[in-house]
């Protein structure tokens, strides 16, 4: 079985229809799995029981009224799950396996879906090029010498291989977007507060967000169609009324004013992927859309202030794995403190204990005012840059990222240069907007990502535009050769 | 040299709600440990706070009866600190917003009333509890999560019986609300000083040392009392008292060393992301501040001025909301407040202490009390009687029923007891005797064998009286 040729559409009919079942589709999507995992390596976790789950529901009967019903989804290892364990791609949880689902999950499994697996990241969802697990290097399926991108590499990598047709990935500051731009797949950071996070292991808890990994647009509408929406368990969740993501796709982008802010297409952006950018702009207003420069002229200070928020809340959310109630537990200490300092430093991996100094450091008496509230304050500028560009146009285009995956082991020596490489997702995050990748060129052979981003909660016009593009362009039809 | 002393009291009071402030976990005590927990409680990965109204709505009801400024967007902030009773390395407080702010009271002290100021009121989660074996220490989260709220008082108390003072009026205020129990013995009420010493004149604070442990009003004075001395004599020998945390020693009565205090502690605190900012409506205050009961200032007006009844007795009977409810209803139901108020005070205390319970969770009902004392003022029943009659009342039997059932009907009638008298009298001929010689005592003797006669049911004045006819006949 491989994912290259179908979407989820056709898998459905043939699931109801009876020419395919879901056991027959999970044994052949774990075979794969396994077959691949010692080379892209995307799972942390394969599910022992998700052929016995897909036939359980054969029995039970797909449901035609539910698309994901017997259809083998990849959850990224931050989600936590009852029947598997979640890492998080920590030492610290190696072996934990959490007593409840999450919200998504939960929802996932009352719409028919089979889980193959918890797919790698990394640590904690810290770093843009999932190097920094604890377990595993997961390789781009592109190219095995170059990363797939992070913190949800596995998801990417996974859905890129054409192993499954869909995952789910979290982004705080570009961890589903990123690794779907290097890996040549559709991957959307929903508005925050569409997508509840109750089971999401917290990283920054204010930008955190889950959303969906797919190969293509219509699919990635359908998967979040399943995972919006209130949830009583997240105060932060919205409730706003769910709309049908699918319906009413397919009605172009005539009349759409597209922004094309230039501080995302400035020296540091690669040539290649400017010019690809420049295409995709070309090819919005061949469809009959308006193009038109922008300037967000605040978001060039994106990444300084995510970089002191995120790791300040990260300082704090991480405080829990202390060696007293579950996970890892430091052997042979000799007092409490020691028992902390231990576990901890034992437990965690070097960008975790970087983030967790940082986020500290920012948070402590003397520097809060300059760091925290200086942060604080820029973000609020960066809302407010994009609620001004949001007057005039229904929608922003930028690239996802500054180059195409770079090669393992080239950046884990420099968190700086790390750090960069989410400069242009990162303000979407800081103002809580929807944002997506989707394929749009490639260079070298590995792929480049396109970043449509929409007004809060406006998931719908980012999904009608991305799928009038991939409409008219075939970059989402071209699989690696694995 | 002579110093004064200045005073700030932090008071922690545990709300009354059925949930925890974040999670759906009951509010329970004397349960196994950790059976009122769940993920939430535990800091499980992947879980979030959300937030109870009911605290909120308590919350806002102790600032009203606190005469505070209500805060209308007040949001929560994380204060970070580990410690294995505290899950998530934070405890979810309110730091740069608190709940209400700039309240005060009117306390009654020696020197008359004070109004003693309250900066600040916080809304938040207490922390779990550890207990230490001699190898492992345990960790118990049925605590963990339970509503409080931290009343930071203006130092303004200048006197250790001061804090006492606005200690017993703080938890008297409270206690009237019904949001709380307020009792020190349970944990519901937690208080920690502050407390410094200065030359009379001077206008710099001194240097505030922070006492806890402090585990009855009393403890506080008393804690207070042996600090002031404690401060002036290390001053006076050319010492500096130190900025320390000192704890209070129940059995000596001394305060002892807890820690020093290095420069401020750092909390880190920050906004607590996973909670929005609350946004609490002008009409909610308003609804909450229609259902605050009658503060016990305004009762005890009304019981000095309306009722007549003495400073001392309108202070007893509003020691707690359900004595002053208790004592309203009874006057609500007919009875003289004089003799209300003495009940309340006299039977019914002494009923709550031998038994060490509260009011409420006695037998005893307003309209079973009424009852009696109305058969005590038409002289049903002697107030001999009403010893018996109440004993019943305790144990839930109705008054009217119980005296009618034992006959215990008071004799009043002149008709009824005039042959009783005349009969004891022709049998008693040397009493008359004695009488007419001048010895008053025959009289005691003639009025016992009258009582002996009627068990005890003849009305003891309208006995007098006629004896006495009868004599000087």
């Amino acid at each position: 079985m491989n994912y290259f040729d179908t979407d989820l559409e056709s898998l459905h009919n043939q699931l109801v229809s009876g020419e395919l079942t879901s056991e027959e589709l999970t044994k052949q999507t774990i075979e794969k799995i396994k077959e691949q995992n010692e080379s892209v390596q995307a799972y942390l976790t394969i599910n022992d029981k998700a052929i016995e789950q897909a036939k359980a529901i054969d029995e039970a009967g797909i449901d035609p009224d539910s698309i994901f019903s017997g259809i083998p989804v990849a959850l990224k290892d931050n989600l936590v799950t009852k029947e598997m364990k979640t890492t998080a791609a920590s030492k610290m949880l190696e072996n934990f396996t959490s007593i409840f689902d999450a919200t998504v999950v939960e929802k996932l499994k009352a719409a028919g879906a089979v889980f193959v697996g918890k797919t790698n990241m990394d640590e904690f969802a810290m770093g843009s090029s999932t190097e920094n697990s604890a377990f595993a290097t997961t390789r781009n399926p592109w190219n095995l010498d170059t990363v797939p991108g992070g913190s949800s590499g596995g998801s990417a990598a996974t859905v890129s291989a054409g192993q499954v047709l869909a995952s789910l990935g979290s982004d705080t500051g570009g961890s589903i977007r990123q690794p779907a731009a290097f890996t040549g797949v559709v991957g959307m950071k929903p508005t925050y507060g569409r997508v509840s996070r109750w089971g999401l292991i917290a990283f920054g808890s204010s930008f955190d967000q889950i959303g969906p990994f797919t190969r293509n647009v219509k699919d990635n509408a359908h998967l979040l169609n399943v995972i919006a929406g209130h949830d009583e368990h997240d105060a932060t969740s919205s409730l706003k009324e769910v709309p049908d993501f699918a319906e009413g796709i397919d009605q172009g982008v005539k009349g759409l004013k597209i922004a094309l802010p230039k501080e995302f297409l400035g020296d540091g952006v690669k040539p290649e992927i400017k010019e690809a950018i420049q295409k995709a702009a070309e090819t919005y207003k061949s469809l009959g859309a308006t193009v038109e420069e922008v300037s967000l002229p605040n978001t060039k200070y994106g990444v300084m202030a995510y970089y002191v928020l995120a790791s300040s809340e990260a300082s704090s959310n991480l405080e829990r794995f202390d060696g007293i109630r579950y996970g890892f537990r430091a052997p042979e200490v000799k007092n409490l403190e020691d028992l902390y300092v231990k576990t901890r430093s034992e437990g965690f991996g070097d960008e975790v204990k970087r983030r967790i100094m940082i986020g500290t450091f920012s948070l402590s008496a003397g520097s809060f005012d300059k760091y925290f509230k200086q942060a604080a304050k820029v973000r609020t500028k960066i809302i407010n840059d994009f609620q001004k560009v949001f007057k005039d146009y229904d929608l922003i285009m930028t690239p996802t990222a500054t180059s195409t995956a770079f090669k393992i082991g080239e950046e884990s020596s420099d968190p700086m240069e790390m750090y960069l490489n989410d400069a242009l997702t990162i303000p979407v995050n800081l103002a809580g907007l929807p944002g997506m990748s989707l394929p749009a060129g490639f260079s070298n052979g590995l792929p480049i990502g396109l970043q449509l981003i929409g007004r809060p909660f406006d998931e719908k016009t980012i999904y009608r535009a991305g799928y009038a593009f991939e409409q008219n362009t075939d970059f989402h039809k071209q699989t690696p050769a694995l | 040299m002579n110093f004064e002393t200045t005073i700030g009291l932090e008071v922690h009071v545990e709300l009354k709600t059925n949930s925890k402030i974040f999670s759906p976990s009951p509010v329970k005590y004397g349960v196994e440990a950790n059976a009122n927990t769940n993920v939430i409680d535990w800091g499980y990965p992947g879980t979030l706070p959300t937030v109870n109204k009911q605290v909120i709505a308590n919350g806002i009801t102790a600032a009203l009866a606190l005469h505070a400024d209500i805060s209308r967007h007040p949001h929560f902030d994380r204060k970070n600190y580990f410690y294995p009773d505290n899950p998530k390395g934070y405890q979810v407080t309110e730091n740069d917003i608190p709940a209400a702010r700039n309240g005060w009271i009117e306390v009654k002290t020696a020197n008359g009333t004070k109004k003693i100021g309250i900066e600040e009121m916080h809304v938040e989660e207490d922390a779990g509890k550890n207990t230490h074996g001699k190898t492992y220490s345990y960790v118990d989260l049925n605590r963990q999560g339970t509503p409080l709220i931290e009343i930071v008082s203006k130092a303004e108390m200048s006197s250790p019986q001061e804090a006492y003072d606005y200690l017993e009026g703080l938890r008297q205020r409270i206690q009237f609300t019904g949001i709380s129990d307020v009792k020190m013995e349970e944990g519901s009420m937690r208080v920690d000083c502050n407390i410094s010493i200065r030359p009379v004149g001077s206008d710099k604070l001194g240097q505030k040392v922070e006492l806890k442990n402090l585990n009855s009003f009393n403890y506080v004075r008393k804690a207070l009392a042996y600090e002031e001395v404690r401060q002036a004599q290390v001053l006076m020998s050319g010492g500096t008292i130190g900025a320390e945390t000192r704890r209070y020693d129940e059995l000596n009565g001394k305060t002892y060393l807890m820690r020093v205090k290095e420069g401020k502690d750092d909390y880190r605190y920050f906004p607590e992301p996973d909670l929005p900012s609350l946004d609490i409506s002008e009409e909610w205050i308003n609804e909450l501040r229609e259902a605050l009961p009658e503060m016990p200032e305004s009762r005890r007006k009304r019981y000095v001025e309306d009722m007549g009844l003495t400073e001392y007795d309108a202070m007893v009977l509003t020691q707690t909301k359900e004595m002053s409810d208790f004592f309203d209803k009874l006057i609500e139901l007919g009875s003289d407040p004089k003799m209300a108020s003495n009940y309340l005070q006299g039977d019914v205390n002494a009923y709550l202490n031998d038994k060490q319970v509260d009011l409420a969770d006695t037998k005893i009902t307003p309209e079973a009390l009424a009852t009696m004392i109305k058969m005590i003022m038409d002289k049903t029943i002697s107030t001999k009687m009403a010893k018996k009659v109440f004993k019943a009342i305790t144990d839930g039997k109705n008054p009217k029923q119980f005296v009618e059932e034992k006959g215990l009907v008071q004799l009043s009638d002149p008709a009824k007891l005039q042959p009783i008298i005349d009969e004891v009298l022709a049998a008693n001929p040397q009493s008359i005797e004695d009488f007419n010689n001048g010895k008053d005592r025959a009289i005691g003797f003639l009025v016992g064998q009258i009582m002996k006669k009627t068990q005890g049911k003849a009305n003891p004045s309208v006995v007098n009286k006629i004896l006495m006819e009868s004599l000087n006949k």
